[in-house]
């Protein structure tokens, strides 16, 4: 008994003690949720490592406020995400709440958080209700609607001409809009003649790369993040197949993975919002002081979450009264800053109009790969489910 | 070209079950010896693939680094043996279970704090690079044909150590009535050391042969752990030729199954609905045969009698 | 003798406690704390259902979470087709989760010991992976339940403290109930049948239908979890009934020391709380929380009650 009551004790005081230190309103407070245990870590600490190196840029302030920043994990666990963001509005008392990576954790905290009458920015996770039908004046997303990427390779399959293509995805949520969001970028085009749904984390894909050589599509499109897309991009060219089949994908040759994937990842096709390549203002010195800070190649995770760093900057400055949540909505829909992609405004469901574009796994000159530009596909491109956002009515 | 399809997705099938048989071997032998569940096995694979990692990229030479990782993830077992398994040989299953959780929650953080939480980049060897053509038309990565060729001789090397040798004839022993063989004067302690420590490197030589396919990350052992326990529980705990066979028929219907569940499917149903069962049924496929083997065969194919 | 007075208060203690946060909670962020120990108790009657197969029936189901994720579809699934009331969301949680602990437990106590706890765990993982594939209801993205629960028309649990008392009383139910049943015949039986099955046979009892019995009980108590998780956290998806979920129950049952019942509550508070507490001091909170899972099974036999336990006796 004595250490469990021992431990609550503790707990209890140090809740307390938080909330105290926490009460001065001068102060900007965020939370930042992000996936930092368990192996999509690495796509939490890009966007985490983007939001600290913004805020060490601006000495600490957005917007002239100093900001006082929690960081938690929300352990790619829904429940205990919700303890956690609730943990963030009533110990840390936040204004703001960053985050996450992951759909489904969006979907369970993005509830508790505008019911408490705090303001959520999706810097990641674009679920389609949150886009549309449950869109809500303080939910925010500075990333895209989760078809959009998709969308694109649809679009960049369709005029390329290929006529045959096969589609390759873990079988859940996320995979299976992912594939619906190419079809419809694909409409039009020529024809789907395989769909293959593979169970999550699985490790090994020689049987679908069988199959794919058998079938030899024009094109391959796949959705596969994290350790998945590490192993599939690996032994797709090693099964030979990068010269005969063209790679299309979305999150697969990314930033994160392409340290493990190299030279394997060569040539592959990606859709994406940005590249590190792009000249756009002060894309180049984004990447130059990430890589320098923490010496890895910035991916999509982390320019969107400085940019979201950027967006609160250029908000903030123009509001006096942190707890007049309108008067900070107003703000952050009419902010102008300087996106590291270049044109950004919101759509009326406060999600991005942006531009979408193709990139290729490229060598850099010192060795390291990244993706790089390659076209625009997509200009001034809004997602298809403002429309049934009341917001947008 | 459904039959060469058939053919390929056979060998690939094979090519998971050696290296389930790779992990599943340690286990069984650990868990049939010394009565000891050791959810840590996964943990012993993936450090092997990190230090296969780590001394690949040291050396810049894979055989030199696949060399060097073997006694290092053999140190690695027998340090974990020493310091925590080896007091816990005589408890309850579930304290096992709490302590060797432990273990695992500690490593996995442990390598994401040293190599970081990104995937790792281990190279195939350059004389095993590429693939050659098995079939007009079907190519196949000689890495994989490596992994299949390295998998078959170990098992042969464990079928000699444990059926022809004193040591194997011991182990076989314990795996029956550990109490008796200690009482003829055996020292059980270093025998169970002994087949501790192999077990470790066995997880750990597996981890190594996967980490230029597959991807080194942290926690990369959790899942092939469960597979691991699916294995050795269809074989029948205690017995290396339940666990090869039990592999392999695991790497098979795993690969067979999602290749050609659809298909199979198709024939009796519309295609969508088809391809959304088959897709649904697919992951499950594994976990349904160990049910089905365990309701009619509730101690696995191949018993160890007690 | 006084320490082992304390400890035989200890469920009292505990219980005490749980009443009394939110008189506490009030001075600090109430929300938050509520939240955290409404899933303390949440996962002490997940927890507690377990003990009651695993610490006196002695099998271990690598599974449980499965129950938890069928109670909590039960209210998603009916909540999105707006059906509110929370009694019929109740009866449906229980009802799918006693019916999938009796066929899936049918066929699992055909087989003992670890084939028990992998076979337990198969079936765990189908129940996963359908979830998974239910598109519908949201695949693995989970569900958020948007409509307001009821009770014969008027809103309830809109009031946290409400939620809180409704939890409490159901974790203090759930405690009375088992308490009975395992000092019952039934629980006699049952713990005749771990340790001599043969005997038990030999005196006239089945031993597989006082399991199949308890399996059942023990899946339709998880499944009033996964009802009351639903409603906590307003959300419901396949990462509550995850295999790592299982393993964190069974480890939640084993940390606070098997067949005691109160022990499952003190599993449950310490894992949580630990967790959620050393999390703010470190990323790397496993670090810390792994050694201390090892240090408990090395030197405190029969997890933490029986730690308490020994250090009352010494006193």
């Amino acid at each position: 008994m004595t250490g469990m009551k021992k431990l609550a004790g503790a707990a209890l005081a140090l809740c307390m003690a938080t909330t105290a230190a926490a009460a001065q309103d001068t102060h900007v407070r965020i939370g930042l949720m992000y996936t930092l245990s368990g192996p999509p870590a690495a796509l939490g600490e890009q966007s985490r490592d983007a939001f600290l190196l913004a805020l060490e840029q601006m000495g600490g302030k957005l917007g002239g406020k100093e900001v006082v920043l929690t960081i938690v994990d929300d352990e790619l666990k829904p429940d205990v995400a919700v303890t956690r963001a609730r943990g963030l509005i009533e110990r840390d008392d936040v204004h703001f709440v960053i985050g996450p990576i992951f759909s489904n954790v969006a979907q369970a905290i993005q509830k508790p958080i505008v019911d408490a009458g705090r303001i959520m920015i999706s810097s990641n996770a674009g679920p389609s209700d949150l886009a549309g039908e449950q869109c809500h004046p303080n939910y925010f997303n500075t990333a895209f609607q989760n078809d959009q990427v998709h969308e694109v390779m649809g679009a960049v399959a369709k005029e390329r001409g290929y006529q045959r293509v096969f589609l390759l995805t873990p079988n859940y949520q996320a995979g299976r809009d992912s594939m619906a969001g190419f079809k419809r970028g694909f409409e039009g085009g020529g024809e789907i003649i395989d769909e293959v749904y593979v169970p999550m984390n699985q490790l090994d894909f020689s049987g679908e790369l069988a199959r794919i050589a058998a079938l030899q599509p024009d094109a391959v499109f796949t959705f596969m993040p994290g350790g998945m897309g590490v192993n599939l991009v690996r032994q797709y060219a090693q099964a030979g197949l990068t010269d005969r089949v063209p790679f299309l994908s979305a999150f697969t040759v990314d930033e994160t993975n392409l340290p493990a994937q190299q030279a394997a990842a060569q040539g592959m096709y990606s859709g994406a919002t940005w590249t590190p390549d792009m000249d756009t203002p002060g894309n180049a010195e984004f990447v130059a002081a990430f890589e320098a800070k923490y010496d890895r190649v910035p991916a999509l995770y982390a320019m969107q979450a400085y940019d979201t760093a950027m967006l609160l900057d250029a908000a903030l400055a123009n509001v006096d009264d942190l707890s007049d949540v309108e008067a900070v909505r107003a703000a952050l829909k009419t902010a102008e800053f300087p996106s590291l992609r270049g044109a950004f405004r919101f759509n009326t469901n406060q999600h991005p109009v942006q531009n979408f574009v193709l990139a290729q796994v490229a060598q850099r000159a010192d060795g390291k790969y990244q993706t790089q530009f390659v076209e625009e596909v997509f200009t001034d491109y809004g997602d298809n489910y403002a429309a049934l956002c009341s917001m947008s009515q | 070209m459904y039959a060469t399809l058939i053919l390929v997705q056979t060998l690939n099938g094979l090519q998971l079950g050696i290296i389930l048989f790779l992990i599943a071997a340690g286990l069984t032998l650990v868990f049939g010896v010394m009565d000891f569940i050791n959810l840590a096995h996964g943990v012993q694979y993936m450090l092997g693939a990190y230090f296969a990692y780590e001394f690949t990229t040291l050396t810049g030479s894979f055989t030199l680094g696949l060399l060097m990782a073997l006694p290092a993830a053999l140190l690695a077992g027998l340090v974990l043996e020493a310091f925590i398994f080896r007091h816990l040989y005589d408890r309850d299953h579930l304290e096992q279970v709490l302590a060797t959780f432990g273990v695992i929650l500690f490593l996995n953080q442990g390598v994401k704090v040293v190599w970081g939480a990104s995937p790792l980049f281990v190279p195939v060897p350059d004389w095993l690079q590429g693939s050659i053509e098995i079939l007009p038309g079907f190519f196949y990565p000689i890495y994989r044909l490596a992994i299949i060729a390295a998998g078959l001789g170990v098992a042969a090397l464990l079928y000699f150590l444990v059926n022809h040798t004193r040591a194997g004839m011991l182990v076989r022993a314990g795996a029956s009535n550990a109490t008796m063989v200690a009482a003829l004067g055996v020292d059980i302690r270093f025998l169970f050391m002994i087949v501790f420590g192999f077990g470790a490197m066995l997880a750990g030589f597996a981890g190594a042969m996967v980490a230029p396919i597959l991807s080194v990350e942290p926690g990369m052992g959790d899942n092939l752990l469960i597979l691991a326990f699916v294995v050795i529980v269809i074989g029948g705990i205690g017995s290396i030729r339940g666990a090869f066979i039990a592999a392999l028929l695991i790497g098979l219907v795993d690969t067979l199954g999602r290749g050609f569940s659809t298909d199979l499917l198709r024939l009796v149903m519309d295609p969508s609905a088809a391809s959304q069962t088959g897709r649904a049924i697919a992951p499950m496929l594994t976990y349904i045969l160990m049910a089905l083997v365990l309701v009619f065969r509730p101690s696995g194919l191949f018993p160890v009698k007690k | 003798m006084r320490g082992s007075v304390a400890v035989r208060a200890l469920p009292y203690l505990l219980f005490v406690f749980f009443a009394i946060t939110p008189a506490l909670a009030q001075f600090g962020a109430e929300g938050y704390i509520l939240s955290l120990v409404m899933r303390v108790m949440i996962f002490a009657i997940a927890a507690m259902s377990l003990d009651l197969i695993l610490g006196y029936g002695a099998m271990v189901s690598f599974g449980h979470a499965a129950f938890l994720g069928i109670g909590a579809y039960g209210v998603g699934i009916l909540m999105s087709h707006a059906v509110t009331n929370v009694l019929a969301q109740l009866v449906a949680a229980v009802a799918a989760s006693a019916l999938f602990a009796l066929v899936t437990g049918a066929l699992c106590l055909r087989t003992k010991g670890v084939y028990f706890i992998m076979i337990t765990l198969a079936f765990g993982q189908m129940a996963f992976f359908f979830f998974v594939s239910l598109g519908v209801y949201g695949g693995d993205d989970g569900l958020t339940l948007r409509a307001t629960p009821t009770l014969f028309g008027t809103p309830v649990f809109e009031n946290t403290r409400v939620l809180y008392y409704v939890i409490f009383a159901a974790m203090l139910g759930v405690y009375l109930l088992l308490r009975a049943i395992v000092a019952s015949r039934f629980g006699r039986v049952l713990r005749g049948a771990r340790e001599n099955p043969v005997r038990m046979q030999a005196i006239g009892f089945d031993p597989y239908r006082f399991q199949l019995a308890a399996y059942v009980i023990a899946g339709a108590i998880c499944g009033v979890g996964g009802f009351l998780l639903a409603h906590q956290t307003e959300f419901v998806s396949p990462a509550f009934m995850t295999w790592q979920r299982s393993g964190e129950l069974i480890v939640m049952v084993v940390l606070g020391g098997m067949g005691s019942l109160h022990g499952a509550i003190l599993g449950a508070a310490a894992f949580i709380i630990l967790e959620e507490v050393l999390a703010r001091i470190t990323e790397d909170w496993k670090l810390i929380f792994g050694p201390f899972l090892v240090l408990v099974a090395l030197f405190a036999r029969g997890g933490l009650v029986g730690f308490l336990r020994r250090l009352g006796g010494r006193r």
